[in-house]
């Protein structure tokens, strides 16, 4: 494989992080609610999932029963954090802001306390082949397309879908665009909510767990997993809210912030360190572009869900 | 007659903390039959209704159906019962199509099939005579076609029962029509139909039944044909109508504000006001009526510097030749531009420069009363924003219909209130509270606003309180002309008549007021001239003194031609 | 459920109503049980997560007490506390004028990032090469212009085309981070990104080293609550804030009024920046405000965006912030200790201003209490 394809293929790989983090904020978004706690939600689900094969990673279990309760172990981790956000923002009606920023501080903070207490030998070593199931033997970039990066084309793919051709997705939309009028033909806000809500923050979990268990596969890998939950949310913008737009998305994102690591490698290409906060920082501008230029444009059908970040009360009169 | 029974209410009470919205009301509907709920604006009619599509719960009281009690909780309850309501405000999502609207929320299998929506919903369509493309999305439709969503959104649902709140008010009159020849083929079709509503003359030509509410209480059900307009008026408000408005003649009324040729279109680039000119007198109210929607706040806005004119002209006319000037109405800013324009002269006719006078020079002269305007003030408001026609000294007064949106800060308390158009007197950067107070408590004193004091939040303060608020503060500013938009809209009828004893009371000081109404024997009784606006287009003046609801009204209904009609955007 | 035969209704089990107000110290008696709760459930977390905890279950006593110590056990700690407390409140105080504006500047962390980097730049270039009085002023105007550019970019675009400024300004701290990384690469030779300590551009010290930015943050809590208050400015951001359309209705330039506001509110983020890096680190890293700019947005939101309440509710994250940390270090657990700690806490808060702005009426009792 050419340099050109490693590095290709490194940047998909990498890019399902973001894949899982935006269709999971994106489907938060879609029930209007902003969940800044995205990124404290992918380290607890990294933190999830690990913890999970620590317990269980060298206890002989079939390979592929591992595989599905790891996956488990961090869905239901961010979960718990998506229900402590809805259970403030839906029922409690709390700022949506200050309560995502709050589940950030607390969901990183967690997680590095828990996972200083688990044995990278026992979650990561073994674990890991099982993960990168098909391309497990290979050296080059193909063996981090593993089981979790199919799952997340296929996840991005499915919510689109759920999104826009269902009626489950049509009354989702609904209560993020209206929820007066969902509540008005009988669709339950709260409920809607909550459930978008948690589910999306297990997708988005699936994401740090990802990270830490194939793409890097280290165990200081957690570290970084905040960082990229910023970057998911930046992508729900550059994605314009739909989830399968993401795969492509996180493919350029993944390529601006791997390609630092390639670059020196590339024969003919001469950077100097300094081009790599610059390459890293393009995906946040590219976005702040989106945003401006969706904003100019005006297009409804590109616009943030109407009442994103706002809580409802029926009977506000 | 034998008519199936629908549903009836029985003693039902609603509280919305000490206000009692509805006071064990009776009702009962019949399948086959148009109910009319006649009331006064805030007599509960909205409220009784939400009770039944389950967006309020009543405190007391039962809901029967089919002589079993039923409990609806919820909107999925009151579909259940297959009771549909369409709202005064919409409640649309406006990204979605109409077919995506109209099966919003329905328990049916998870994979919708866009085409058999669509069908279903032509041939609900068809059958009623609509006029609908389930393709088109919310956010193109016009205000008629959204009520068609609406509509068509109950009936897929299969309700029998349909409730409209003011389905009328921002309609024109072939929708009207349209309307109400859909409603009496579906009383036709065997549904309970009720429309709430504050017109007398719809509730004569479409209902079967009329029930009047007052104050929240259920006053009577009469059959509308053994009924008549003045035995509803007067149930409707307790006693016979005669408006005992003060109305003064108009002394010597003198154009103070020339409208010429204004044309403005909307963001979506509908043509809102079109051609629109007219003169208003100060020492005489101007009134303008028209159907909800059909340019009034447009113009008025227009005229207060928030809309960008496409053309046309506003001249504001200040008749002050040979006036002294005074510190009243300009600043001392204000008197040492005008003096190098050279607008003074002396009594004797000589000019005055103030060059090379100290600005205590200057004041003492201006208050000695010697210094005389030359010319009248002729003064182009067009593409003026509001500050700016401020800078330039016109004093132009506007209540505006939203009071808490757009006219005060609901959160802010009366005296912050009193400082919005004032806050920025004084050189130093910060705020004087001490003459804002004072004024509010004047106020306070002389309308009578019932308040624990000036430090309440205003929208802590009932609805009439608000106005009085609000109209005090825009004639403290000695208007030139005062403009109000609906201003007795909601409220008793003690503060109505405040309100135009006010207006009145300006008008003799010589104020150019305009006067936006929707209640005709209002507008016959409190103006001067009476103005109509159609569609943006004015369609005739008239001297309200000899003028008759009937001329009053053909103006505000008459067409001109079947393009205003239909394409014509009805604003909400 | 189904003996309610005889009652005339069936109310949902529990109704909601908006509270029209609540006594402020009613409200606050709220906020203190949250806090209490808060701090019980901590120190359940601890008994799951500490192991000394856990192996004696008797030093909870100790565990709580650490709290306190850890912020003012010695003389050290409590000019630590005070000046720590005092960054904090300048950011949330910073952020309090958009947010009175409802304009949600999450870009805190950003703009003070570029404060601290304005400073620094001037010193590293500058250093030395002027008098150290020159230097200060030079370094000040630096990082309030910085700060300022950060805030005024996204309010720019809010003022022209309403472009979304909670992600805008979320973006933006990014993009300043990675633009302090590009600049430590530049400047530091050696490649290891760490610039050391400069050797000029630091603030004198009145007796302490932390007096000076204590002192800076009282005058500003004084002074910001003043221009909110009693300023037109202030009364204009108020306005902005509670009803655009009456803004334009009395002719405030809504768009101006964005934009000024915007400016102020990053150029006293820049202030913060100049305190940390004139005033404590004279160096910077791309963790030079290690996310005190988001923890402000809860501060200013905690106290209801008023100046001088930020002053309590800085203090109590500062306090939590401190304790937790020291407990880290008497029971050895992790470093991030802490952040759970606040994590908790705040959810509580957060959770109980539900309880102070709702009332619930349960099915039932309400009718008792009127028959």
């Amino acid at each position: 494989m050419n340099i050109w394809m490693n590095f290709f293929i490194d940047s998909l790989a990498f890019g399902a992080t973001f894949i899982y983090g935006s269709t999971g904020e994106i489907l938060t978004e879609k029930a209007g609610h902003l969940n800044l706690g995205i990124p404290g939600v992918m380290c607890m689900g990294g933190a999830g999932g690990c913890l999970m094969l620590n317990l269980i990673g060298q206890s002989g279990l079939p390979g592929f029963l591992i595989v599905i309760l790891g996956i488990l172990g961090s869905f239901a981790a961010a979960m718990l954090c998506g229900l402590i956000y809805s259970f403030l923002t839906v029922s409690l009606r709390a700022n949506q802001n200050v309560t995502g920023l709050a589940l950030t501080t607390f969901g990183a903070g967690l997680t590095r306390v828990l996972m200083k207490k688990a044995d990278p030998v026992v979650y990561l070593v073994g674990p890991k082949q099982l993960y990168r199931f098909p391309f497990a033997d290979r050296t080059d970039s193909l063996q981090l397309l593993g089981v979790l990066w199919f799952l997340a084309v296929a996840v991005a793919i499915l919510a689109s879908w759920v999104l826009f051709r269902t009626r489950t997705g049509l009354n989702l939309r609904a209560v993020g665009e209206s929820p007066a009028t969902a509540d008005a033909v009988g669709i339950n806000v709260t409920r809607y909510k909550y459930l978008a809500t948690m589910i999306g923050s297990g997708i988005a979990g699936l994401g740090g767990f990802f990270y830490i268990i194939d793409y890097m596969a280290s165990q200081e890998a957690y570290l970084s997993v905040e960082a990229f939950g910023w970057l998911s949310i930046a992508l729900v913008i550059f994605a314009l809210w739909r989830p399968h737009l993401t795969i492509l998305g996180s493919t350029v994102f993944g390529l601006l912030f791997s390609c630092s690591s390639y670059i020196a490698n590339i024969p003919g290409v001469q950077v100097t360190m300094a081009a790599k906060p610059i390459l890293k920082m393009l995906p946040y501008l590219v976005t702040i572009l989106v945003l401006i230029v969706t904003s100019i444009r005006n297009k409804r059908e590109n616009q943030p869900p109407a009442s994103l970040g706002l809580s409802y009360f029926r009977e506000e009169r | 007659m034998e008519k199936k029974l629908a549903l009836s209410m029985r003693g039902i009470t609603k509280r919305f903390g000490p206000v009692i919205a509805n006071h064990h009301v009776d009702l009962d509907v019949y399948h086959g039959e148009i109910l009319a709920i006649l009331g006064e604006n805030g007599c509960g009619k909205t409220t009784l209704m939400n009770m039944i599509s389950g967006i309020y719960f009543p405190d007391e009281g039962q809901i029967f159906m089919d002589g079993k009690e039923v409990v609806i909780r919820s909107p999925r309850d009151a579909f259940e019962h297959k009771i549909g309501m369409i709202h005064q405000h919409f409640k649309l999502v406006d990204l979605f199509t109409a077919a995506q609207n109209i099966i919003l929320g329905l328990e049916e299998e998870n994979r919708y099939n866009l085409k058999e929506v669509n069908a279903r919903v032509g041939e609900i369509a068809d059958r009623y005579g609509f006029h609908l493309n389930p393709e088109t999305k919310v956010y193109d439709m016009s205000v008629s076609e959204k009520q068609t969503v609406e509509i068509i959104k109950v009936l897929y649902r299969g309700a029998d029962i349909l409730i409209l709140d003011e389905p009328t008010a921002v309609l024109t009159p072939q929708e009207i029509d349209r309307l109400f020849a859909v409603l009496k083929k579906m009383k036709a079709d065997g549904k309970a139909i009720i429309i709430i509503t504050h017109k007398l003359n719809e509730v004569l030509e479409v209902s079967d039944r009329v029930a009047i509410l007052r104050k929240g209480e259920h006053v009577a059900t009469v059959n509308t044909a053994e009924t008549n307009e003045s035995q509803l008026t007067e149930m409707m408000v307790g006693k016979k109508v005669v408006l005992k408005i003060d109305r003064s003649d108009p002394v010597n009324p003198t154009p103070r504000l020339f409208v010429k040729n204004l044309n403005l279109y909307d963001s979506e680039g509908v043509q809102v006001l079109k051609d629109v000119s007219f003169t208003a007198n100060g020492g005489e109210i101007l009134g303008i009526a028209g159907i909800a929607g059909s340019g009034q706040r447009e113009l008025l806005e227009s005229i207060s510097g928030l809309q960008p004119l496409k053309s046309g002209e506003i001249i504001f006319h200040n008749p002050k030749k040979d006036k002294p000037v005074t510190f009243f109405h300009k600043s001392l800013k204000r008197v040492m531009e005008l003096d190098r324009e050279h607008a003074f002269h002396d009594p004797e006719g000589k000019e005055i420069s103030f060059e090379g006078m100290s600005r205590k020079a200057i004041r003492e002269m201006v208050n000695s009363g010697k210094v005389l305007f030359k010319e009248d003030d002729v003064i182009n408001l067009r593409d003026k924003d509001p500050l700016e026609i401020r800078q330039l000294g016109v004093h132009l007064s506007f209540v505006p219909e939203d009071r808490l949106g757009m006219g005060l800060v609901g959160n802010m308390d009366i005296t912050d209130n009193m400082m919005l158009r004032s806050y920025r007197k004084g050189h130093a950067g910060f705020l004087d509270r001490k003459k804002p107070r004072t004024q509010a408590e004047q106020i306070i004193e002389e309308l009578q606003v019932s308040t624990p004091g000036t430090a309440t939040p205003v929208r802590r303060l009932s609805g009439g309180n608000v106005q009085k608020v609000l109209v005090g503060r825009e004639i403290a500013y000695t208007p030139k002309v005062l403009m109000a938009a609906y201003p007795v809209r909601g409220l008793d009828i003690n503060s109505s008549y405040t309100i135009y004893n006010l207006l009145t009371r300006q008008k003799e000081n010589g104020v150019a007021v305009i006067f936006v109404g929707e209640d005709l024997d209002v507008l016959l009784a409190l103006c001067d001239r009476i103005m109509v606006i159609n569609g943006g287009r004015i369609t005739g003046t008239v001297d309200a003194r000899s003028a008759t609801k009937e001329e009053i009204g053909l103006m505000m209904t008459r067409t001109e031609s079947r393009e205003t009609g239909e394409g014509g955007k009805a604003r909400a | 459920m189904r003996n309610g035969k005889k009652k005339e209704t069936r109310e949902p089990l529990i109704h909601l109503t908006r509270r029209d107000t609540m006594h402020p110290a009613k409200a606050w008696g709220i906020r203190g049980i949250a806090v209490l709760l808060g701090l019980l459930v901590c120190g359940l977390a601890a008994f799951l997560l500490v192991e000394k905890l856990q192996q004696n279950p008797g030093r909870i006593g100790e565990f709580y007490y650490t709290f306190i110590k850890g912020s003012f056990a010695t003389q050290r700690k409590t000019w630590k506390f005070f000046k720590d407390l005092a960054i904090l409140l300048s950011i949330a105080l910073a952020l309090t004028p958009a947010f009175r504006m409802r304009f949600w500047n999450t870009g805190a962390e950003g703009q003070t990032l570029m404060g601290v980097w304005g400073a620094i730049a001037v010193a590293f270039y500058g250093g030395g090469k002027m008098p150290e009085g020159v230097l200060l002023v030079l370094m000040f105007l630096a990082s309030v212009l910085c700060g300022a550019i950060w805030g005024g970019i996204p309010a720019l675009f809010k003022a022209k085309w309403n472009t979304n400024e909670t992600l805008f300004t979320l973006m933006m701290n990014y993009v300043a981070s990675y633009l302090v990384a590009y600049f430590l690469v530049v400047w530091v030779p050696s490649g290891s990104s760490n610039l050391g300590k400069l050797k000029y551009g630091k603030l004198p010290s009145f007796g302490h080293d932390y007096l000076v930015i204590i002192l800076v943050a009282l005058v500003l809590t004084a002074a910001l609550y003043i221009y909110l208050e009693y300023s037109k400015h202030g009364y204009e951001i108020n306005v902005v804030g509670e009803s655009v359309r009456t803004a334009r209705y009395v002719g405030i330039g809504v768009g101006k009024v964005i934009i000024r506001t915007m400016i102020l509110s990053g150029a006293l983020c820049g202030l913060a920046g100049y305190l940390i890096a004139a005033g404590l680190d004279q160096t910077i890293t791309t963790e030079s405000v290690g996310g005190q700019g988001f923890t402000a947005i809860m501060v200013c939101w905690l106290a209801k965006f008023n100046p001088i309440g930020m002053v309590l509710t800085s203090g109590l994250i500062t306090l939590l912030d401190h304790g937790a940390a020291q407990i880290s270090q008497d029971f050895s657990v992790a470093a991030d200790f802490p952040d759970v700690v606040v994590g908790i806490i705040l959810f509580f808060i957060i959770g109980s201003e539900f309880f102070i702005n709702f009332q619930l009426h349960f099915r039932g009792h309400e009718k008792e209490g009127i028959k």
